[in-house]
């Protein structure tokens, strides 16, 4: 568990448990089995929507495919009975195992795609199976009867057990939920929704834990779908494979409050009977209005309040609880990091003779475009180079390869030693190679802090090290009073020295930093330069891409120029200012002539 | 199986492909169009589709307006006044639901309103199916044409061979290629299809020029809503049809323009054309429960095996 986030928890559990106490003491004054029925629905909805908010609410990954779990488990629990005789309180167990394998099968080649790709194809996973089902002639199974041994089989007289059943199904799934939200996994899950390639660079295996994210949601789909088909004791492929049940999950959780433990709880307790209630007193006359309240619902959301009820009346109504916010619980322990000792100096690990950072022969094309081509150069410990060169000339391509977001073509780049190339992103970012973007790349809508606890659990820190780390990488650049603020109301300036923090939060040996210094004033850039002068001195070894040429004759120790993807000069910046081909590049034949006339 | 009866199958699988091919190519130009200029992917097309269908149906079919065309040319008439229709349907739920989750209002945003755009397209998708069941009902219909039951014989060819080409479907595939030439004529030579290109572009710079990119937006929503229901109006001449029928197409349309390469708007054409034939050779060897099911593992696999298109390029990079 993250550090500082125990009274978070303890908060939400205690009201997870009076909520349901509460509706379960509601449940004793509804006689109507159609009530009870829909009071045993909405719990199960709302798991279903749990389950979602899990993938496409933390993670970001918006599937409209979800069906296929709960059909998985629906379908097991239904045939496991009628086949093998088997009850359903070990059918769920069972089809929660093979929700998570259908989880793992799916989602091996899915995440490979992102955003509208994988949207999409998420959808067509469940209809493929539906049709499957229907080919295989399960249209509609109904499940045995066992008059001799009910308990056994789940089977109960009175249907207020049902509701119980799903209550304590739904507080399984709330609490699961509730640790991931406080967990680093929480965390690292958040930081991939807002930016998967900074949190890549952060440190952060985006693919394993949107796998892991994507597994725990399919066994938790898949339980909800299992105790629904015994609760209606039928099965039929659309029922559980269909479109509306993959949209029932989006629309709770959308409508109650995504990427909340509470908002598919409160989106199935407000939407469900609603719909249900609707279906009944008008479904003969209307017979489609279920969809339209919910089509209707999820607009109007997305209109009015797009992040869902939860939030909104959060923000509308608990205003000063909310200025706190997520970052409350974690402030309290930053402050009391902060009242601590200095920040220790970032201090060069031991390491074998030669340069930190050796490049050899590096290429990199794009079509015809040879856009990084035999570059070499190298970087001693302690040292900051400045890669300058014309727009287009290659710079951050050459980041692009160095860190492992672009495969190179040929060559080689070693670290201490270490062969970079070839390694992923986020195992590049561990061997000690922190990144900063040209585009700033931050986690908007998180803290400060936690922006930069990011950097720190990407490299492996453990919970307490890590928010150590990461206060002690805000002192270094400054920005220690803007700890609790989220990213997105940071001026430009404290945007690129937050994400100077994240990248120095993983201990890192060698810094990349892409033009840090862009669309900053003279001030802001004195400010920064200054930090930047100050790592150094702490003994930090720094490769910066940068267009302002005063900035960095200021700045850097050595230059390496680059022009059309080649090194067009090495060496000492006086000297490579002065020299013709740069010159040249920079500012034209014509100026070149006119300078030697 | 006899030699001659898989070549009589192979004939009229390719004949099947083309003509069905087109229809779905038109149908996938209106998802392109869509996607290829506001970067939307519009999860209700399929319902588009099925308001064109429907369009058709209570124009011609049981003695409403255009069945005094007679069955012959009234279910085509029928179909091409689709378009309109749908054209401002489309063009409404652009100026009063999509324009307020895309646009310029989501340049630079997170995600650029993907999310948004998604949800809201699903919440319409939603709202019109389970409408169509309320207004419609949902028993199947059909707009009769004596077409759909009449075939042009060809043959005997190779081995005796003879090919079928069924009449209702011959006569849309022949609307449904020229009104893709149309579209294609209007997107490249008027000054509407350069401002529609030039907001597809670069949304931003085009208002600096001038143009009026909400407007261009609502006009490539209306547009592609219309392409699909013409579509759907051909396609009601040989299919029957209820409220939820775009289901069954809406896989087919991602795939076509998957296929064709996400944002080219006539890959999207050669797109349906392609899943067309796959759907006609599939039926050669699938029994028919998995024709669909089929369609579905093709989809995932041009997704997952390439992205960018069979005939267009990766436009993304890192």
């Amino acid at each position: 568990m993250r550090q500082g986030v125990g009274s978070h928890l303890r908060r939400n559990l205690i009201v997870l448990a009076v909520v349901s106490v509460a509706y379960l003491l509601l449940t004793l004054f509804v006689s109507n089995s159609y009530y009870q029925l829909i009071l045993t629905l909405v719990p199960v909805w709302a798991l279903f929507g749990v389950s979602w908010n899990i993938l496409s609410g933390y993670g970001g990954q918006l599937s409209f495919g979800h069906a296929s779990f709960f059909g998985i488990g629906a379908y097991t629990v239904t045939l496991a009975l009628v086949y093998w005789n088997l009850s359903p309180w070990l059918g769920i167990p069972l089809g929660m195992v093979l929700g998570g394998l259908a989880a793992v099968l799916i989602g091996l080649p899915t995440f490979r795609l992102r955003g509208h790709y994988f949207a999409l194809s998420m959808l067509a996973y469940p209809l493929a199976i539906l049709y499957v089902m229907q080919y295989l002639g399960f249209q509609e199974v109904s499940m045995p009867m066992h008059r001799e041994s009910p308990l056994a089989y789940m089977e109960f007289a009175e249907p207020r057990v049902y509701t119980l059943i799903a209550v304590l199904l739904l507080v399984g799934g709330v609490v699961v939920s509730l640790f991931i939200e406080s967990s680093r996994f929480g965390l690292a899950l958040l930081a991939i929704r807002q930016n998967e390639l900074a949190a890549e660079a952060a440190g952060i295996d985006a693919r394993s834990e949107k796998m892991r994210s994507l597994i725990v949601s399919g066994m938790m789909g898949a339980v909800a779908g299992g105790f629904y088909a015994r609760v209606l004791l039928v099965v039929t492929p659309e029922s559980v494979f269909g479109m509306l049940v993959s949209a029932q999950a989006v629309v709770v959780t959308l409508f109650g409050g995504v990427a909340s433990v509470w908002g598919p709880v409160i989106g199935a307790a407000i939407l469900v009977p609603l719909a249900e209630t609707l279906q009944a007193e008008l479904g003969t006359y209307l017979p489609g209005i279920q969809g339209v309240v919910y089509g209707v619902a999820i607009i109007a959301v997305m209109l009015l309040s797009p992040d869902g009820l939860y939030w909104t009346i959060r923000d509308r109504w608990l205003r000063r609880d909310a200025s706190q916010g997520v970052s409350d619980v974690q402030s309290d322990v930053a402050a009391a990091a902060l009242d601590g000792k200095p920040p220790a100096p970032v201090r060069p690990v031991a390491h074998a003779s030669g340069p930190l950072l050796q490049v050899e022969g590096l290429s990199r094309a794009f079509g015809g475009l040879r856009a990084v081509s035999e570059v070499s150069f190298s970087i001693a410990e302690g040292e900051i180079l400045g890669i300058i060169g014309p727009n287009g000339a290659g710079k951050t391509t050459l980041f692009n390869v160095l860190n492992g977001v672009l495969s190179a073509d040929e060559g080689s780049a070693r670290l201490d030693g270490q062969p970079m190339l070839g390694r992923k992103t986020h195992e590049v970012c561990r061997m000690g190679v922190g990144r900063t973007f040209q585009v700033v790349r931050s986690f908007p809508r998180l803290p400060v802090l936690d922006n930069v606890i990011v950097g720190a659990y990407g490299a492996g820190a453990s919970d307490h090290e890590a928010i150590t780390r990461a206060v002690r990488a805000l002192r270094q650049v400054g920005l220690q009073d803007r700890a609790a603020v989220a990213a997105g109301q940071l001026t430009n300036k404290q945007l690129r020295l937050m994400e100077l923090a994240r990248a120095l939060a993983g201990n890192p040996r060698l810094l990349l930093l892409d033009e840090t210094l862009a669309g900053l004033g003279r001030e802001e850039c004195d400010d920064v330069l200054g930090v930047l002068a100050r790592l150094r001195e702490q003994g930090m070894t720094i490769c910066i891409i940068e267009h302002t040429m005063h900035a960095m004759m200021r700045l850097a120790d050595r230059f390496v120029v680059l022009d059309h993807g080649r090194v067009l000069a090495t060496g000492l910046p006086r000297v490579v200012v002065e020299d013709a081909s740069v010159i040249e590049a920079y500012l034209g034949k014509k100026w070149l002539a006119r300078r030697d006339a | 199986m006899d030699l001659e009866i898989l070549v009589e199958n192979v004939l009229n699988a390719v004949t099947a492909g083309i003509t069905i091919g087109c229809i779905y190519g038109l149908m996938c130009i209106g998802l392109g169009l869509i996607f290829g200029i506001m970067r939307i992917v519009n999860f209700a097309q399929g319902e588009l589709l099925m308001l064109g269908m429907f369009v058709s149906f209570y124009l011609v079919s049981e003695g409403r307006i255009l069945s005094a065309l007679g069955p012959y040319w009234g279910p085509f008439i029928g179909a091409m006044c689709a378009a309109p229709a749908i054209f401002a349907g489309g063009a409404l739920l652009h100026r009063f639901l999509i324009s307020r989750v895309s646009g310029l209002r989501t340049v630079g945003s997170l995600d650029e309103g993907h999310f948004g755009q998604l949800i809201v397209t699903l919440g319409i998708s939603l709202i019109l199916q389970n409408g169509g069941q309320i207004l419609f009902g949902s028993t199947p219909v059909a707009v009769r044409t004596p077409l759909s039951s009449e075939a042009f014989l060809i043959g005997p060819l190779y081995h005796g061979a003879t090919v079928f080409l069924n009449k209702a479907k011959l006569v849309a595939f022949f609307v449904a290629v020229l009104a893709a030439v149309a579209l294609y004529v209007t997107l490249e030579y008027t000054r509407l299809g350069k401002a529609l290109r030039a907001s597809a572009d670069n949304p931003t710079a085009a208002t600096y020029m001038g143009i009026d990119v909400d407007r261009a937006y609502r006009i490539a929503f209306g547009l592609g809503s219309g392409i699909t229901a013409v579509a759907g109006g051909l396609m009601a001449t040989y299919i029957s049809f209820t409220p939820f029928v775009g289901f069954d197409y809406v896989i087919i349309m991602y795939s076509g323009v998957v296929l064709g390469g996400m944002g080219s708007i006539f890959g999207a054409f050669w797109g349906g054309v392609t899943v067309g034939f796959v759907q006609q050779f599939s039926a050669l060897i699938l029994p028919p429960q998995l024709q669909n099911a089929a369609i579905f593992v093709v989809f995932l696999m041009i997704v997952l095996l390439r992205p960018q298109g069979l005939f267009g390029r990766s436009a993304e990079r890192a």
